[in-house]
């Protein structure tokens, strides 16, 4: 770079540089503008619409009303649902925490022959018990046991398919557990239980949160199950009811849908938020080893 | 208190591997005891086996006069120090202290008290609020420490106590352990692969290797009369030099020299016998003039241990290291004589590698 006419093509090839990167960078966030819009649009509509005058399957700044709350509240089963899901979401997450913690602890600690083919082969086919495919066979289960239009029938079927990924990843935590707090506990003369009350549930705690919310939000979003499993109106869960939300004309009453749709997403969010305030998903720091 | 009697103890593990091989040992009462050895020599196995972790195969285990061979591990009234500590990082430091209380279903108040007055002789005291995590290496050993003692044991098992600290903090916290097993006088039994530390503290060692005990004794006697070669070679900060070697009459032939025949083997050996000849770095001494029954060689290598410095010299074909004083450092490359003292040399069989004609020096109890 000693001499003047080596500098021009520099500075040409330097531009050429510049440009490229600037639209590289343009193109990118004009991407991520995308995206973000795609998501960003029905949370938007999930608030705004619920207080509209006259809420549309469209985006519009909305003529403020408690209207549509009011007409909620008038509906007979929309609250009730909302306390069914909370009944239904609470016994699951009960029932899936106790059987997985004490589940995890045992495959963790005991050796079983071909433990972890067992483990597969039961995350594998969790999927099919929950899923559609199965969803005949479960029927005529449920009828059989004469379990049809009961809770019972729903919360079983919920924490049967969710035990085995809880079971999956509560084992990973309490693998991480060094074996010898509970030695150490044992020799001090700790029973089984003693051991896994006072040391591998404490220590495994933010693994329980994440599973006790992973469960709620499960069984809570979950249709399929309950609307097959359940007759009464008077039992739906909110999943459920909502496909009941029609005006007169057939038409999909999107006040009270909109109304309720919020409704129905606030205490998942506030189970995060409380969830991640009380336990919080992080480790607590553990010793060198 | 309570003494340790283990009776044809076995351990075996599926698949046939035996860590405790028939062991019969006893522990007195009050003893600090140290199990020694390499790894995978079986001392660790043994120790969870007294602790009732593992559950022995075959053979009894006694501890002061109860046959706890059968008992869970709660009710052998033993603590454990385990080599990460194992304190519980959910609980304060009062907490994991008070631990074997809240076991022993004492209130909270008066398990608190007691956790704050030992924490406090284990000069604990303003970390009783924090967490394991919030601790040095150090302060997160004497919670360990100070968990035993809460719990009022008849015997302390200690895994590998002090190989989690770093090198300095090491040689405190031995001290402060050998105190506190005086103060305590409760029976001890630990686990170190590091002779050092053996040495340091035990009252009684034993040097065990492939499930099997090599040697029980005091420290000065696994040091100066090592039972067999894999003794003499394990214990000892420098390695004790072996060397294959020949009798002849009234002296040792190695590598074409001879050396006066050690004091202890006078009489046991046969002349023209195979043997192995040891001699601690320590015990050797250089000398730059001509000196009878010595062995003749050049310095080759120099290793600086600080106060003083490891010589290695070939001698006739082989490599014989001592220890000399700082000021006393030859220069490499130079010729002298590696002086051997009779009362300080040993023989071994060739064969057994068993210590030849030995007078063992009188242990503090004898062998079960």
């Amino acid at each position: 770079m000693t001499t003047t006419s080596d500098t021009t093509p520099m500075q040409h090839s330097d531009s050429v540089a510049f440009v490229r990167a600037a639209l590289g960078r343009i193109g990118r966030y004009v991407f991520i503008g995308f995206v973000i819009v795609f998501f960003a649009l029905p949370v938007l509509w999930l608030v705004t619409a619920p207080f509209d005058r006259a809420p549309a399957l469209r985006l519009t700044v909305p003529e403020f009303t408690l209207q549509n709350f009011r007409v909620l509240l008038d509906n007979p089963f929309a609250l009730r649902s909302l306390g069914n899901s909370v009944i239904i979401s609470l016994i699951t997450m009960a029932i899936v925490l106790v059987l997985a913690s004490l589940a995890a602890y045992a495959l963790s600690r005991v050796h079983v022959p071909g433990r972890d083919l067992l483990l597969y082969s039961l995350l594998l086919l969790s999927s099919i018990v929950t899923g559609t495919a199965a969803m005949v066979p479960i029927f005529v289960l449920i009828t059989e046991l004469r379990l049809m239009d009961t809770y019972l029938a729903v919360v079983l079927v919920m924490a049967g398919g969710l035990l085995p990924a809880a079971i999956f990843i509560l084992k990973d935590f309490m693998d991480n557990t060094p074996r010898s707090y509970e030695e150490s506990a044992r020799v001090y003369g700790a029973s089984s239980m003693q051991i896994l009350r006072h040391v591998v549930v404490p220590i495994a705690r933010p693994g329980l949160a994440t599973i006790a919310v992973w469960s709620v939000v499960q069984v809570w979003g979950n249709f399929l199950i309950p609307f097959i499993l359940l007759r009464s109106t008077d039992k739906f869960p909110a999943a459920v009811i909502m496909f009941t939300f029609y005006t007169e004309g057939g038409q999909p009453n999107l006040a009270l849908i909109s109304a309720f749709s919020l409704f129905f997403s606030i205490p998942v969010v506030l189970l995060y938020v409380f969830v991640n305030r009380r336990y919080g998903f992080r480790f607590y720091g553990g010793i060198k080893s | 208190m309570a003494a340790i009697t283990t009776q044809d103890l076995v351990k075996e593990y599926p698949g046939g591997v035996r860590a405790v091989d028939g062991l019969s040992i006893t522990i007195e009462d009050g003893e600090f005891f140290a199990l020694l050895g390499p790894s995978g020599c079986g001392k660790t196995t043994l120790l969870r086996t007294i602790a009732g972790l593992e559950v022995a195969t075959e053979g009894r285990l006694s501890i002061g006069d109860r046959d706890v061979t059968d008992l869970p591990p709660g009710e052998r009234r033993v603590a454990m120090v385990f080599q990460d500590y194992a304190l519980f990082p959910h609980m304060t430091v009062a907490d994991n202290i008070a631990y074997p209380l809240r076991i022993q279903k004492v209130a909270r108040g008066p398990r608190l008290a007691t956790a704050a007055e030992v924490g406090d002789d284990l000069s604990l005291h303003g970390l009783m609020e924090r967490r394991p995590g919030q601790l040095s290496g150090g302060q997160q050993q004497r919670v360990a420490l100070a968990r035993a003692v809460a719990s009022k044991p008849t015997v302390f098992l200690f895994d590998e106590p002090l190989s989690n600290l770093d090198a300095r903090l090491r040689l405190e916290a031995r001290t402060f352990l050998k105190q506190l097993q005086r103060d305590l006088g409760v029976t001890t039994v630990f686990v170190t692969h590091d002779q050092a530390e053996a040495l340091a503290l035990a009252d009684r060692i034993a040097i065990m290797r492939d499930g099997k005990i090599q040697q029980i004794g005091g420290p000065r006697d696994v040091f100066s009369r090592p039972a067999d070669t894999f003794v003499a070679g394990f214990v000892g900060s420098t390695p004790m030099n072996l060397h294959s070697a020949v009798v002849r009459g009234d002296s040792v032939e190695i590598g074409g020299a001879r050396v006066p025949l050690p004091t202890s083997a006078a009489g046991a050996v046969a002349d023209g016998q195979d043997v192995v000849w040891g001699a601690r770095p320590e015990y050797l001494q250089w000398s730059s003039t001509a000196v009878d029954g010595a062995l003749e060689g050049e310095v080759t290598i120099l290793e600086n241990l600080g106060a003083s410095v490891l010589v290695t010299v070939e001698a006739g074909g082989v490599l014989i290291q001592f220890v000399v004083d700082e000021d006393e450092e030859p220069a490499v490359g130079s010729r002298g004589w590696v002086v051997a003292r009779p009362a300080r040399t040993l023989l071994f069989d060739a064969a057994t590698k068993g210590l030849v004609g030995s007078s063992p020096l009188p242990s503090p109890a004898p062998l079960p």
